[in-house]
């Protein structure tokens, strides 16, 4: 026995009986077949498994849409889960941002607008009578192409949608402010000056900022109608990151014409073509092997 | 911008075809140099395998270029995806004509080993796969890339049966023993230069249909 070492010790090591002669092919373990990886572990995961179980929260149920006798939208169906991002992709006219303004009821201020179809958030029929359209917008959050900052404070402009709702305490607006901030990735920039005027940002902090007005009001669902397009390189990297993150908390429609951006931050994307939907499907079958051959032409940059 | 990537695409498939041709031409003078005994040949063979190594460099810059500045999608991006990784497979059939060739020359001034007319058609069966699986690149044929893999199996099948042939023949005549296993090393060779034409058999699959019919007993499931 080593000195040192104790009997206990020696003991509570496990002993293998020594085989009389030389170990045979017997004392081997019987060959069996390898243990089976789990599916996903081969998968570089670019789709979370999460996003495949996703409860839809926005249904889009046979929509048709007029504007005066020129109809825009056809038999529109389309369901939205809750956490994920969905790309609204097509050429200029095809149908995706009239969707888009359907989903807030924005087309109420176009008159000669008519709606056919039902979209639904969560159990709730948006154009049922009786909804409050102010309400509505309350729960859908909306990013425009161009930003569009409110000539006022950095302050103001994300505490707006608050202080219309009539909240004065300084405490929850302060807090709404700073929350949505954060989540938007301006606050870092802009805690020091948030009473200068919100007109003062770059164009990447100034679309940062809306998207912080916008989170203000704890919407469900975040629309964005191309919301990069006047952004460069650097800015729409950090408006893509926020996307991803804001995904964790709200439920997002993006309308992009940029391929890679579709590709990049959404989970699902869905192909519009003069008022139809074509294809919709995980953006990361879609944008490698799509049904559809218009889908393969469209994203392969051969027509639109 | 769509035509003119369109064009880039179509010369990306031409230089992929020149590679194959001058791949081809090697499996031939590769069968050639074995069947007529000819040193010359099995010396053209290595002279061509230098062109092929330059079209690996070239189509891979190529790709990896269409890749960063073209960022394609779908269909494209399997042409050029599965283009990486059936540049590889070309250079190494050469490779193996190569190692074929350098058998051969070994084995030329020596008697022959009596094969019947088995390694020829090994040869024969090994160059029609791989025509074949670069046809049906060509004429975007799924079929014919099927019928490719699927006839691995009879080359498979051939290879073990020179194989045996080989070993009995070693048996009965220790004196063959150095050149049987030469040609063993012969037919090892055309066995797995059949095996890389169905490797590009199943890349044509990939472009064509978007599936991935590697390792079917994995089952891996499909993206819906």
């Amino acid at each position: 026995m080593a000195p040192g070492v104790s009997m206990t010790e020696l003991d509570s090591v496990p002993t293998v009986p020594e085989p009389a002669g030389i170990p045979g092919p017997a004392r081997e373990a019987p060959l069996s077949a390898p243990p089976a990886l789990p599916p996903r572990q081969l998968d570089i995961p670019l789709t979370e498994p999460s996003v495949l179980s996703a409860e839809p929260i926005l249904h889009v149920e046979g929509v048709n849409l007029w504007y005066g006798e020129k109809q825009a939208l056809f038999d529109i169906n389309l369901e939205v889960a809750k956490h994920t991002v969905m790309a609204l992709i097509g050429p200029s006219g095809c149908g995706k941002s009239t969707l888009l303004r359907c989903i807030n009821r924005m087309n109420d201020l176009i008159g000669s607008v008519r709606i056919e179809g039902k979209i639904k958030v969560g159990d709730e029929d948006i154009f049922a009578p009786g909804v409050d359209v102010i309400e509505l917008r309350k729960r859908m959050g909306m990013v425009f192409q161009k930003s569009n900052p409110f000539p006022k404070s950095i302050y103001e402009n994300v505490a707006y949608g608050l202080r219309i709702q009539g909240i004065r305490e300084r405490a929850v607006l302060d807090e709404a402010v700073e929350r949505s901030l954060i989540a938007s990735g301006l606050w870092e920039e802009v805690k020091d000056r948030l009473n200068e005027s919100g007109l003062g940002l770059s164009g990447g902090q100034q679309q940062r900022l809306c998207i912080a007005r916008a989170l203000a009001i704890k919407p469900e669902v975040l629309l964005m109608d191309e919301p990069c397009s006047a952004l460069d390189p650097l800015a729409t990297s950090r408006i893509e990151e926020l996307i991803f993150e804001l995904k964790r908390e709200f439920t997002i429609v993006i309308v992009t014409h940029n391929m890679q951006q579709a590709a990049r931050v959404s989970d699902f994307t869905a192909f519009f073509w003069m008022g139809k939907l074509i294809e919709v499907g995980l953006t990361e079958k879609l944008f490698t092997n799509p049904r559809v051959r218009m889908t393969e032409d469209y994203i392969s940059g051969r027509f639109g | 911008m769509a035509r003119h990537f369109e064009n880039e695409l179509r010369d990306l498939k031409f230089s992929l075809l020149a590679m194959a041709g001058q791949v081809e031409e090697m499996i031939s003078l590769t069968r050639e140099c074995l069947l007529e005994r000819s040193n010359a040949k099995a010396e053209t063979v290595s002279q061509l395998d230098k062109n092929v190594d330059e079209f690996e460099l070239r189509l891979d810059q190529a790709c990896i270029d269409l890749l960063a500045l073209r960022a394609p999608f779908a269909s494209d991006l399997r042409l050029i995806a599965s283009t990486l990784k059936i540049v590889p497979e070309l250079e190494r059939i050469g490779d193996h004509c190569c190692n074929i060739a350098r058998r051969a020359v070994t084995l030329n001034p020596q008697p022959p080993i009596d094969l019947g007319d088995l390694l020829h058609r090994l040869g024969g069966e090994t160059h029609s796969m791989v025509r074949r699986a670069v046809d049906a690149f060509i004429n975007g044929d799924g079929d014919a890339a099927r019928t490719v893999i699927h006839d691995d199996e009879s080359v498979n099948a051939l290879y073990l049966q020179i194989f045996k042939d080989l070993l009995r023949g070693m048996l009965a005549d220790p004196l063959t023993i150095e050149r049987s296993t030469h040609l063993i090393i012969v037919i090892k060779n055309w066995e797995r230069i059949a095996d890389q034409a169905t490797n590009i058999a199943e890349e044509v699959l990939f472009i064509l249909e978007g599936v991935n019919v590697k390792h079917p007993h994995l089952q891996y499931p499909p993206r819906t």
